[in-house]
């Protein structure tokens, strides 16, 4: 487990001083991966430094199972380090070792023997599925297996925490969504805790059981990421889960938008609402998937029906929070219930 | 060895019989490839960890120190910026310092030395420029040492811009002893100034130019192959890269 306290990174000295992280507080449980999305210069990477030990915080502390790390001195941290396996960008393999090689740097690093390195190495490349591989070089390698010798590596020491910076960036959608999984495979099989830093949305849908999002040195919303989706006020909620274009509804219809609340919405609920309302209900968009247990999402439909209330009052009854377009409020569950 | 050169010089203005050519000219490819040698060796011993410090004292380097870094890189570049000749010159009392002597080749390896050292500084710190400052933070974040980090992530992912580096400065150091002939280093180059230039011999002219272009061939043949030995993406079959396939094989394509 590790614990992020009141992170705090100002760079430069007098005038020239810049807020980089402005006391950010988090924590990221046993088995939990928690996201850290953000624009470019949000301070993404700067916390990926700090909570790999490789820039000391202003002030604050990063904690891990217990041990504050951030007050160690330069040779205690070079021990505190391995504690917390660093995934870098696909760029992160040295080109002139061979697989296998690269994955013993951190055993390499710690002197550890060469029959108890090999084992471990041979190890890791069993798991990863690249037993194959371990004599190939970085560039014979798909940008998916570089990464996953990147994984290897990184859990060389038996760390208990990983840090992925941007580790899915610049991979296709296949290697992506095979990463992630391994990933998920590893929190569960060795009780990680995973720190996923990265700007795409899409990657943290796949991943995240936990989301925050950090603007200007600020974490401006964090939670957990399906009580994120199934609040319609959340930004971040309506950022991992966009709503795109819908088609134009029938003239005299008023369209609503609806999102899936955190019970359980019947599947047929459009069938429902339009037995209920006794009037026309037409889909025009929506975006529906299972995210970790839970099905979350959203639509919009075009109701001949004029009834703000009586709409509305259906709508909440399937589980759906309500806006009717043209207004301004959103009709939310808890307002009611 | 560089004796063997006087007792062979002939007087003046006679040409040297084609027959004793061999032996004048061999004997002093023996001297330059002990003084290159030897000058060679130093380099690289100082170079090496010379050019890693720079490197590391520069703006985001290990140990980044600004006072230091400019001193040191002030130093390497007045050793880059003296015309060899004038530097051998202003040396002399350091040379006579360190060897005892102003004449041969003890006294001509320590001007080549300095040369040498601050040229091969600017090639390692230029060499390690060229590995991807990624490297250094993995190997910080996997635990290495300042030392593990410039041995494993720095120096050793640079080892053949380097060796192809130590190749262009090996045949400036050949092109150097030369030089350093002036003051009765002996060597190759000597005896191109000496007899080919001083005293029109065209056959000691022509056979010195055939040797030092054989030499520097040779010297740029073995660094070539070094390097691509060294280079993981040249000597392997590649599948994934047909840029790397092309610059293997240019001949066939």
């Amino acid at each position: 487990m590790i614990r992020i306290e009141q992170l705090t990174k100002v760079f430069g000295h007098g005038a020239e001083q810049t807020l980089v992280l402005d006391r950010l507080d988090f924590s990221v449980e046993a088995r939990e991966i928690f996201a850290v999305v953000g624009p470019s210069g949000a301070g993404k990477s700067t916390l990926a430094q700090c909570v790999s030990l490789l820039e000391r915080p202003t002030s604050g502390s990063v904690v891990v199972n217990g041990e504050n790390l951030s007050r160690l001195t330069e040779r205690q941290l070079r021990v505190a380090r391995r504690r917390i396996g660093t995934i870098f960008q696909a760029d992160g393999l040295f080109a002139r070792r061979t697989a296998a090689a690269n994955i013993a740097l951190p055993l390499e690093y710690l002197g550890v023997t060469r029959s108890e390195t090999k084992r471990r190495v041979g190890e890791l490349l069993d798991r990863m599925g690249l037993s194959e591989k371990a004599n190939r070089f970085p560039h014979q390698l798909s940008g998916g297996q570089r990464q996953r010798v990147g994984i290897a590596r990184a859990l060389a020491l038996r760390p208990t925490v990983l840090l992925s910076d941007e580790a899915t960036s610049g991979l296709d959608p296949e290697a992506t969504a095979s990463i992630i999984a391994l990933l998920k495979e590893l929190r569960d099989e060795l009780d990680l805790s995973i720190l996923f830093i990265t700007h795409e949305m899409d990657t943290v849908l796949q991943v995240a059981d936990s989301v925050a999002r950090l603007d200007h040195g600020h974490i401006v919303e964090s939670g957990r990421l399906v009580d994120l989706l199934s609040d319609p006020a959340s930004p971040l909620g309506r950022s991992l889960q966009p709503r795109r274009t819908h088609q134009r509804p029938s003239l005299g219809s008023r369209v609503w938008h609806v999102t899936y609340g955190s019970s359980p919405v019947p599947t047929d609920w459009v069938t429902r609402l339009s037995t209920q309302l006794g009037s026309r209900v037409s889909l025009l968009g929506a975006s529906i998937e299972r995210v970790r247990e839970s099905t979350v999402g959203h639509a919009t439909v075009a109701i001949d029906d004029d009834n703000l209330t009586r709409v509305s009052a259906v709508l909440m009854g399937l589980g759906l929070h309500s806006r009717r377009e043209g207004d301004a409020a959103t009709i939310r569950l808890e307002d009611v219930a | 060895m560089s004796t063997l050169v006087s007792v062979l010089a002939p007087p003046a203005n006679a040409s040297i019989p084609l027959g004793d050519i061999p032996a004048l000219v061999f004997p002093a490819l023996g001297d330059t490839l002990v003084m290159v040698g030897i000058v060679m060796a130093i380099v690289v011993v100082v170079g090496i960890p010379l050019g890693a410090i720079v490197h590391n004292l520069a703006p985001g380097g290990l140990f980044e120190s600004r006072v230091p870094h400019t001193v040191l890189s002030w130093v390497v570049s007045i050793g880059r910026s003296l015309p060899f000749l004038i530097l051998m010159a202003a040396i002399v009392p350091f040379t006579r310092f360190i060897t005892g002597t102003n004449i041969g080749i003890p006294a001509a390896v320590v001007p080549m030395s300095i040369a040498g050292i601050a040229f091969f500084t600017r090639i390692v710190e230029n060499s390690l420029r060229s590995v991807p400052p990624s490297l250094t933070r993995v190997a910080r974040a996997s635990g290495a040492s300042p030392v593990q980090i410039i041995r494993t992530a720095q120096l050793g992912e640079a080892v053949p811009s380097i060796i192809g580096g130590l190749t262009i400065n090996t045949i400036a150091m050949i092109e150097y002893s030369a030089i350093a002939g002036t003051i009765g280093a002996g060597g190759i180059g000597y005896v191109a100034v000496t007899y080919g230039y001083e005293r029109f011999d065209n056959g000691v002219m022509l056979a010195t130019i055939i040797i030092l272009v054989a030499l520097v061939a040779l010297v740029q043949f073995i660094g070539d192959t070094l390097v691509r030995l060294t280079t993981p993406q040249a000597t392997r079959p590649n599948f994934f890269s047909r840029r790397v396939l092309t610059t293997t094989n240019s001949g066939d394509h």
